[in-house]
């Protein structure tokens, strides 16, 4: 709430008015709730972590982040019974919440009651993935000790709904200030989860570092494309860009430039390749329930963001730069793909193969059709909910030091546990997009709005990405099931509740927009941006 | 053309028994369920579960065979709507089920060669008891998903079916855990079949895009006013599809490594059913194929089943692995079949009876190689065999009919349906029927010959396996040399050799009746079928077959039948049998288009990825600073890198937009 | 709202004079500071004149080939500091913009100091504020 406020507060004093000024009126409230639920939740949460004793903390910051999160959700379904079909402007014009924002809204919070789920596990590690102390050095006889400790840094409830709810405002920004904020709001409390996880601390804080330092380096590019494009168009408003990029009369180098830039940061956080470099690591790094929230999450709302700002700003000179991104999205694919062949640590592996995934999206955000637009938001729901299920199991195949990722820990797991290899196989099935399962509608729908806006090379080559891709999740499945198991190799725990819910949670969305993914195509195909 | 040519496309929808036709996927679908999630529970009644699935879902396709033939010919298309699958503004797909008789033609062979193989693995597996239910459960997984691959009523369903089965054979073959070439094969199998996938899944995509739908109605009645070209592209990337799927060249190489499954598994998924679903794709798209703008497409089809067709007896030729030969045998005979529905609306229905005859009499031979490998201690080496008839006469017998009707012995079931392919390739006509024809004339010999090879060698002579023990495998427990078990084979068990009895029977008898109501029965699916007039008279086609078939065959009893034949295979041979020994090289060529690309760009990206990056800095810094001890310190992090990359990334956009605005 | 007040640019740059005015004085006065000191302060050198900065802490321990640790506690202070003072920089455009807010200004101040507060009570419950 704080940063809204401020953002607007800025807004409203910049241009310094003529001694007159009229009396400005409060913001109508009832289409951003979720979102102000979700902030004041996690402040709420910073209070609990205040005054709370360390052993309520938890269960207190469960309820209170998945209460919000079902309040959130009740407030958007209340909201969207009588919903304007065309959209409204909430919050002075600095969001649009349309349908497709409040498609990816719903699909966040749905996303994000899987994560908060996979967060709050304590049974699969005992007192949780997160470390009990973050401040004590690794590897010093205090973190040694922590890491039988049962406690956890409940702090990351309250980081999560931060950045939930800038997630949340990233892809309702109705102009480039509010975007950017949003951008920051989701990405700090990230940058800071990465490093609290409970095992293997140098690698964690190692892969906090290198998200925090790239992501700077992102915000930057984002930040100096945003005040390019002020000095092309005279206006942060996406609307306004637009409406004078129709117009010719002024330089089109900055119109492009600040574009490009602009492009770039949308790009490294989605982990689109040649912007990809940091995902491997930090996914390998961070505490498994965080990669799930990061894969899933600022997935979705970073290419909420991305097709808000191509299909509103830049329609009008799509010609110019359609190209270009073609390139953008045959290199994420080609990377993700390839590299993804070579990998021994399974979480690195899914990361390439959120890498080629990106790809595959980028390919429905550049189809400026109806089409394209609601091909990729059904694509984001389902590739979310898979790829939460998958971090999900991940987080269940461990050894005497922690998670055992190096796929050699997996061979022969169908033996050991047939169920979790069961699970982990729909699982990859779905990420190559084989029937019966999400992945193949989300792809289907996607690929067929790129033929019908013309990229039928394009989507030759994702085909043929997807059949290289499709290698290696099969590599793990031959590895499960075809391969002896390994004399001290890991053990599948039995996961508790939550995870339980979690994994669940995933498998059945999977399954349920593989059989019947009308309603949630309906849905998706809702209404166009508003523009405004 | 278009006179013989003419399709009752409206189609009915289904009413009575036929509405219920959504229990054929769902009963075997229903036994994969329980038996996956069932798990150890359903051990001991599993199998029994799995087969009576499959023999329900005959019963009721027998139930809906009577009730389509009820019918009035022109009422015999129905179309079964089920629920829409994925609707999104103006894409819509529709599930359903389409009910005519090339789909109840095929749902029959399907549950009915289906059943017979799941009593015969109750015999087979009984070694096996612990994993004999995983095994039904996807045999039964397999069953749903080919069901739904000829019964959909949309590309996107057959689409749908076309993965399923890819995965459950993929299952399958890789069977055997802890063989390592059964996990090859699997992965290899899999991977051949993706590239095939690509051209099915561009094929829909193509349709969408010109005709909105992949609604076979929708499809076959608006494809006639595309252009050439959209014709030309979709067939042949259905054929694509086909190849992949059916094992034909130049992806064929993955078929004979899927022998590395259980015999069964071969017997049903890669003799029977569903390397034939590539015939069916274009059976099944014979409206397409049939249009005189497709007459290219037609070619390419008929020459990728000529060459296979020959590929297949050639290298059969050279084999010692007893299931590998039959495997290039159904490569064959699959070419045979493309071959024909390549001909277009001559050859249609020839191709789908010879696709049924075959699956007879080749489920019957590989249920045979199975229950012979199950006698010897799982020993597939021919070289090894020999004087068999005598301890298995039941499976000598059944396999020798199939045999029969494989060469094309007059009046069973193979010499009915290839001498009709044979006679409509050389009803094309000038010198295209001359080629096709006289190549589908050698294949017969050669199939002949390298089949009676094959059966000297396993059932006559002498009985080679006396002397000798299965080699044994090394085991690492015990340091000493390792010892083989002797071979005692015995008659199999009545589960399997009553099967393969009834697979005889259809063997012997198929054919003749099947030839004279097919044609007929298929007409209202895939028209009628278009009377050709060759160089040759029909009876002389049928006196020249059996003619070159008896050459063949009598050549390999020259060259086998009155020689002894070395237990170890011959090392120095020819360069043709050097060459037929290495699948004619279909393996290198494989490996030069498909993996060998993929691993040298691999591996450049790798490259670049870890060091070529780093290595950009490393100079850079090199070029700047000089010294090492500075150069060693820009190496303390790769974040600098990744920033460089990005920042390079960056600077390519943003170049390239300024570049395609003011170029 | 956040749209430039870009309608008449150009024709008047005068108003741009004081800027301008205001740059020279402070060019001025930092050459003149830089030049004076020299010329009339006494040059008397020390080690800690050396030093990069002359303020702030002494690394601790000296750094030998450059991996001197600074306590922690002094990030924190510097966080400290940045929040507070964001929290100044606020509340100066909103005093003088009052009268237009109202009411709805008002309340956006207070939720606006209540969230700071909150993160200062986080940090005062949890110890940051314990010196030592």
């Amino acid at each position: 709430m704080s940063v809204m406020s401020s953002v607007l507060f800025l807004a409203q004093v910049q241009p310094v008015p003529s001694p007159a000024p009229a009396k400005i009126d409060p913001p109508a409230l009832d289409a951003v709730w979720p979102i102000l639920i979700v902030l004041a939740a996690a402040c709420v949460g910073v209070l609990f972590e205040a005054f709370l004793p360390r052993h309520q903390r938890w269960p207190a910051q469960v309820a209170l982040s998945l209460l919000a999160l079902a309040g959130a959700g009740v407030a958007l379904a209340t909201y969207l019974s009588d919903a304007p079909e065309a959209g409204e402007m909430a919050m002075f014009n600095t969001l649009a919440v349309d349908r497709p924002a409040l498609f990816l809204w719903g699909t966040l919070l749905a996303l994000s009651v899987g994560a908060v789920l996979l967060i709050a596990d304590r049974s699969v590690e005992p007192g949780g993935a997160f470390v009990a102390t973050a401040a004590i050095r690794p590897g010093t006889v205090q973190d040694r000790a922590q890491v039988t400790a049962t406690g956890m840094q409940t702090e990351v409830f309250p980081l999560t709904l931060f950045a939930l709810g800038g997630m949340m405002i990233f892809c309702a920004a109705n102009d480039l200030l509010t975007m950017f904020i949003a951008l920051e709001v989701l990405s700090l409390p990230l940058y800071l989860m990465c490093g609290l996880a409970r095992r293997r601390r140098l690698l964690s804080q190692e892969a906090a570092v290198k998200y925090f330092l790239l992501g700077a380096f992102a915000s930057a590019f984002f930040l100096y494309g945003v005040a390019l494009l002020y000095g092309y168009a005279g206006s942060v408003r996406l609307a306004d860009i637009s409406a004078a990029a129709a117009g010719t009369d002024r330089s089109d180098t900055l119109l492009f430039a600040g574009m490009g830039l602009l492009v770039v940061g949308l790009l490294f956080k989605a982990s689109v390749g040649p912007f990809h470099t940091w995902t491997p690591d930090v996914y390998q790094g961070a505490p498994t329930p965080v990669t799930a929230f990061m894969a899933a999450c600022t997935k979705v709302a970073a290419f909420g963001g991305i097709l808000r700002v191509l299909q509103v700003a830049f329609e009008s000179t799509q010609w110019e730069w359609r190209g270009v991104l073609w390139g953008v999205a045959i290199a994420s694919m080609v990377i993700g793909a390839i590299l993804g062949l070579t990998q021994t640590d399974v979480k690195r592996m899914i990361a390439y193969s959120s890498v080629a995934h990106a790809g595959f999206l980028l390919i429905g955000a550049i189809a400026l059709t109806d089409r394209g637009l609601s091909g990729t938001l059904f694509y984001l729901l389902t590739y979310g909910f898979t790829t939460l299920a998958a971090f999900g199991v991940i987080s269940l195949v461990r050894d005497s030091s922690g998670e055992a990722t190096h796929l050699s820990q997996w061979a022969g797991l169908a033996k050991r546990s047939p169920l979790v290899a069961g699970v982990f196989t729909f699982l990859l099935l779905a990420l190559a997009g084989i029937p019966l399962t999400s992945g193949f509608v989300g792809k289907f729908v996607v690929f067929e709005a790129a033929i019908d806006d013309g990229m039928a090379p394009l989507v030759v080559i994702a085909l043929v990405a997807s059949a290289v891709a499709a290698f290696f999740y099969l590599r793990v499945i031959v590895l499960m099931y075809f391969s002896e198991p390994a004399a001290d190799g890991p053990t599948v725990t039995v996961p508790g509740a939550f995870t339980t819910a979690a994994i669940t949670l995933g498998v059945l969305v999977t399954l349920l927009l593989g059989i019947l993914p009308s309603f949630a195509l309906d849905w998706a195909a809702g209404g166009a941006f508003a523009i405004r | 053309m278009t006179g013989t040519f003419n399709l009752a496309l409206d189609t009915q929808p289904a009413a009575g028994a036929a509405s219920a036709a959504w229990l054929l996927l769902v009963l075997p679908a229903l036994g994969a369920a329980v038996l996956l999630i069932g798990g150890r529970r359903t051990n001991k009644w599993g199998h029994l579960l799995g087969s009576g699935m499959v023999i329900a879902a005959f019963a009721y396709a027998v139930v809906l065979f009577f009730d389509t033939t009820s019918l009035a010919a022109e009422d015999r298309l129905r179309d079964l709507h089920l629920f829409d699958w994925i609707s999104v503004n103006q894409l819509s797909v529709d599930f359903g089920l389409r009910l005519d008789p090339l789909s109840i033609t095929f749902v029959l062979l399907i549950t009915g060669v289906g059943s017979l193989i799941h009593i015969y693995s109750i015999g087979y597996l009984n070694h096996e008891l612990e994993d004999r239910r995983r095994f039904f459960a996807y045999l039964n997984l397999f069953i749903a998903a080919m069901l739904l691959l000829v019964l959909g009523n949309s590309f996107v369903t057959l689409y749908f079916g076309w993965e399923g089965v890819g995965l459950a054979s993929y299952l399958l073959i890789g069977w055997y855990q802890g063989k390592d070439f059964a996990a090859t094969a699997a992965k290899k199998a899999f991977l051949m079949n993706r590239v095939g996938d690509v051209g099915l899944a561009l094929a829909i995509f193509l349709m969408f895009k010109t005709m909105g739908s992949t609604q076979y109605d929708v499809v076959f009645s608006q494809i006639g006013d595309q252009s050439t070209g959209t014709i030309v592209a979709i067939g042949l990337l259905l054929l694509l599809g086909a190849c992949g799927k059916s094992g034909q060249f130049p992806l064929q190489a993955w078929l004979p490594d899927a022998m590395a499954g259980p015999t069964p598994v071969s017997a049903l998924i890669h003799a029977a059913t569903m390397v034939t679903a590539g015939v069916y794709l274009i059976a099944r798209s014979s409206p397409l194929y049939s249009l005189p703008q497709a007459e290219d497409a037609r070619l390419v089809v008929m020459i990728i089943g000529a060459i296979t067709l020959l590929l297949g007896c050639v290298i059969g030729c050279a084999y010692d692995d007893f299931k590998k030969v039959l495997a290039y045998s159904t490569v064959s005979q699959i070419g045979y079949m493309i071959l024909a529905v390549g001909l277009g609306p001559a050859g249609y229905a020839f191709g789908i009876l010879h696709l049924l005859t075959h699956g007879f009499f080749k489920a019957g031979l590989f249920l045979g190689a199975g229950s012979v490998m199950h006698a010897m201690n799982d020993e597939g080496d021919i070289r090894r065999m020999g004087g068999l008839w005598k301890k298995m006469p039941v499976t000598f017998v059944t396999w020798t009919l199939g045999y029969l009707a494989l060469i094309g012995f007059p009046f069973l079931s193979g010499y009915f349906s290839k001498d009709e392919i044979i006679n409509a390739a050389l009803g094309q006509g000038g010198t295209r029927g001359w080629v096709f024809g006289g190549i589908a004339l050698l294949g017969a010999a050669l199939t002949a010959f390298y089949m009676t090879r094959l059966l000297i060698l396993v059932w006559l002579g002498k009985p080679r396996w006396e002397n000798l023990t299965s080699p044994a495998t090394p085991d690492p427990e015990s340091p000493e040399a390792p010892v083989g078990k002797p071979y005692h084979p015995h008659e199999s068990p009545s589960t399997m050799t009553i099967p393969m009895i009834i697979l005889a029977f259809g063997s012997v008898a198929g054919g003749a009746i099947l030839s004279a109501v097919l044609p007929e029965w298929l007409t209202p699916a895939i028209g009628e079928v278009e009377e050709t007039h060759g160089a040759l008279s029909h009876t002389m086609v049928g006196i020249l077959t059996v003619v070159l078939a008896a050459i063949g065959a009598g050549l390999a009893f020259l060259l086998f039948g009155r020689r002894e034949t070395a237990v170890e295979r011959p090392k120095r041979v020819s360069f043709p049998v050097r060459a037929a020994r290495a699948d004619l090289f279909g393996n290198h060529l494989n490996e030069a288009l498909f993996a060998r690309p993929g691993t040298w760009l691999t591996r450049a990206l790798v490259y670049v990825d870890n060091r070529g990056v780093d290595g950009l800095v490393n100079g850079i810094a090199a070029g700047l600073g000089g010294s090492s001890g500075r150069l060693r310190r820009t190496q303390t992090g790769f974040v600098r890198s990744y920033a460089l990359s990005m920042l390079g990334g960056s600077i390519l956009v943003i170049a390239a937009l300024l570049m395609v605005r003011f170029a | 709202m956040l749209v430039a007040q870009s309608s008449d640019v150009s024709s008047d740059l005068g108003i741009y004079l004081p800027l301008v005015v205001m740059f020279a004085l402070a060019a001025a006065f930092a050459v003149f500071s830089a030049l004076l000191g020299p010329l009339v302060g006494p040059s008397r050198y020390n080690r800690a004149k050396f030093q990069a900065y002359e303020c702030g802490i002494e690394p601790s321990p000296q750094p030998v080939v450059g991996g001197g640790r600074v306590p922690v506690a002094y990030y924190l202070t510097a966080m400290l500091f940045i929040l507070f003072d964001i929290e100044m920089v606020f509340l100066y455009p909103f005093a003088v913009s009052a009268d237009v807010l109202g009411l709805f200004g008002l309340v956006e101040i207070f939720l606006f100091i209540a969230t700071v507060g909150f993160a200062y009570a986080y940090v005062w419950r949890r110890g940051g504020l314990d010196w030592n």
